[in-house]
């Protein structure tokens, strides 16, 4: 990480599952992190994690506090929607960047086979929860993922979920039989298997990299809102 | 584009991953499918299945077993979260038995009559991962060195009394603050003393904390018991008898679920504590007669 990172804060939804997993792997990153369970916490953080866990708990866990916390997370991703751009990724300004493993990808999906519970919908996904069957087939596996560079990533599929299908502005980054197990839509990243349990930080920091094109867009809106704008048509 | 290498099931990792994505979650006891539904409704991380609640088998007496595998089917068919299921002390074919039904976790349980007094179950030959109780930290460091990949403290289940829950997970906790930088030349001895494997004995010195994840279960009745436990260090609850005990079971498990994430938040627990209707009968520590304690199930 450039010494960018140093005054990241990134935070960690931390109603259920293994947050203090990804809260060990930022910090081994050299970026802040913060366990989030109520929406005001959502302020002042430059990124979001959804941890593994399991998503029909969390859905009933999300309307404590002040606030319900689904809408307040939705409310800093969605004007992705109003900018979208043609290109692989675009960063839009106001797009809160999200990574969600296993139940996060469930959570940011469009749409789940089957079911109808509680989510935040943002990304142009159809997931299937649980696409493997029951925990005697969750695995790991060394799986190459090229925008991760060579080395082949240890990932931890448990009681694991696939993409099944996604819309065209969905880059797939990783894809098994079984279906696709890394994704990205501009600001959002989503992986079916678990980094936070490996030693393998370069999930983490793919996601830190995305934030930090965020942190700058960002920067350059302001700058350039700064400018007189050319009269409307 | 990327392929897949061998992929590995049934690994220490792949076993203890699981009872990671359970952290900060209940766990509640079912003896049908209908109640399975309503656990999940109220947002359990996994359901346990078993024959009777532990108050059940105290009043009722005679040999508890593992459930009947049709009643494990239908819980396996009415939810999409974990479903575990437990097995005797030693009785590795149950345990055999429920991995082939496609359970996701066993639970080695003195809430059930123990099918081996002196040998538990060697859990390392299993795909499926296993819970097991603890008094001591002794006890649980046994049962990791057998392959458990989830430990929970015994408690007395189907007590509803919280007392023995506290004070297993007081002196586990206890014992691993103490041995948490304990000098090297001390460990083999402290290994000999509390009877556990050496080499999970310097592990625990060195991280302070246990190698898998630790819930609290036996005698949990109330959202306020739920935070009690949190608050002293536990990574999440099983919840027995408490819930389908108790007047109003889907009330009462939306509001334990809710005390286990917000267990820092009085305010929380206030508001969720209200009106919840009759808790379950209990059964007071103290007046068991020693034959009625399962704790002491089990070495």
């Amino acid at each position: 990480m450039n010494q960018d990172s140093t005054n990241i804060v990134i935070g960690v939804l931390a109603l259920q599952g293994d947050f203090a997993e990804h809260i060990k792997m930022l910090e081994q990153c050299g970026v802040s992190a913060k366990a989030v369970r109520y929406a005001e916490e959502l302020d002042h953080i430059d990124g979001l994690i959804i941890p593994g866990g399991e998503s029909t708990a969390v859905a009933k866990l999300t309307d404590e506090g002040s606030a319900p916390i689904f809408s307040a997370i939705k409310a800093k991703i969605a004007p992705s929607e109003k900018v979208g751009a043609s290109s692989a990724f675009s960063t839009p300004v106001n797009a809160m960047p999200v990574y969600g493993t296993c139940m996060g990808s469930i959570f940011l999906a469009k749409e789940i086979e089957g079911s109808s519970q509680g989510r935040l919908a943002v990304m142009d996904i159809k997931v299937k929860r649980n696409a493997f069957g029951p925990q005697r087939r969750s695995f790991e596996s060394d799986l190459k993922i090229d925008a991760l560079g060579s080395e082949a990533f240890p990932a931890v599929f448990i009681r694991a979920p696939v993409i099944v299908e996604c819309g065209p502005k969905v880059q797939v980054l990783s894809a098994i039989d079984e279906g696709i197990v890394m994704a990205r839509q501009d600001t959002l990243l989503v992986t079916a298997f678990h980094p936070e349990i490996t030693n393998d930080l370069r999930v983490h920091q793919y996601f830190l990299g995305m934030v930090q094109e965020y942190r700058q867009a960002q920067s350059t809106a302001v700058r350039d809102s700064q400018v007189p704008e050319p009269a409307q048509v | 584009m990327s392929t897949v290498i061998k992929p590995r099931t049934g690994t220490k990792l792949v076993k203890e991953a699981l009872a990671q994505m359970l952290k900060g979650g209940v766990i509640m006891d079912v003896v049908n499918a209908e109640q399975a539904k309503i656990a999940e409704e109220a947002g359990a991380v996994a359901v346990m299945a078993l024959e009777r609640v532990p108050a059940d088998i105290r009043a009722d007496g005679g040999v508890a077993r593992m459930s009947d595998p049709e009643l494990i089917i239908q819980i396996l068919e009415s939810v999409s979260i974990p479903v575990m299921a437990k097995a005797r002390i030693g009785h590795f074919v149950e345990a055999q038995i429920l991995e082939s039904l496609g359970v996701d976790c066993v639970d080695e349980s003195e809430v059930l009559t123990p099918a081996d007094e002196e040998f538990h179950i060697d859990k390392s030959q299993f795909t499926i991962p296993f819970v097991c109780g603890a008094k001591n930290l002794g006890e649980a460091l046994r049962r990791i060195g057998e392959g458990a990949a989830m430990m929970r403290t015994k408690g007395e289940a189907g007590t509803g009394d919280v007392v023995e829950a506290v004070r297993h997970a007081r002196t586990i906790l206890g014992e691993i603050r103490r041995l948490h930088g304990m000098p090297k030349e001390e460990l083999m001895s402290y290994a000999k003393n509390i009877g556990a494997p050496y080499d999970l004995v310097v592990k625990v010195a060195a991280e302070g904390k246990l190698p898998v994840v630790n819930f609290a279960a036996g005698g949990i009745a109330t959202p306020a018991d739920a935070a009690l436990m949190m608050q002293l260090g536990v990574d999440g609850v099983f919840v027995g008898s408490g819930i389908f005990k108790s007047g109003n079971p889907m009330q009462r498990a939306q509001a334990i679920v809710k005390a286990t994430t917000f267990y820092k938040d009085p305010e929380v627990l206030a508001k969720v504590s209200r009106n919840l209707g009759e808790a379950m009968v209990g059964r007071n520590c103290r007046d068991l007669a020693p034959s009625e304690n399962l704790a002491s199930r089990g070495w």
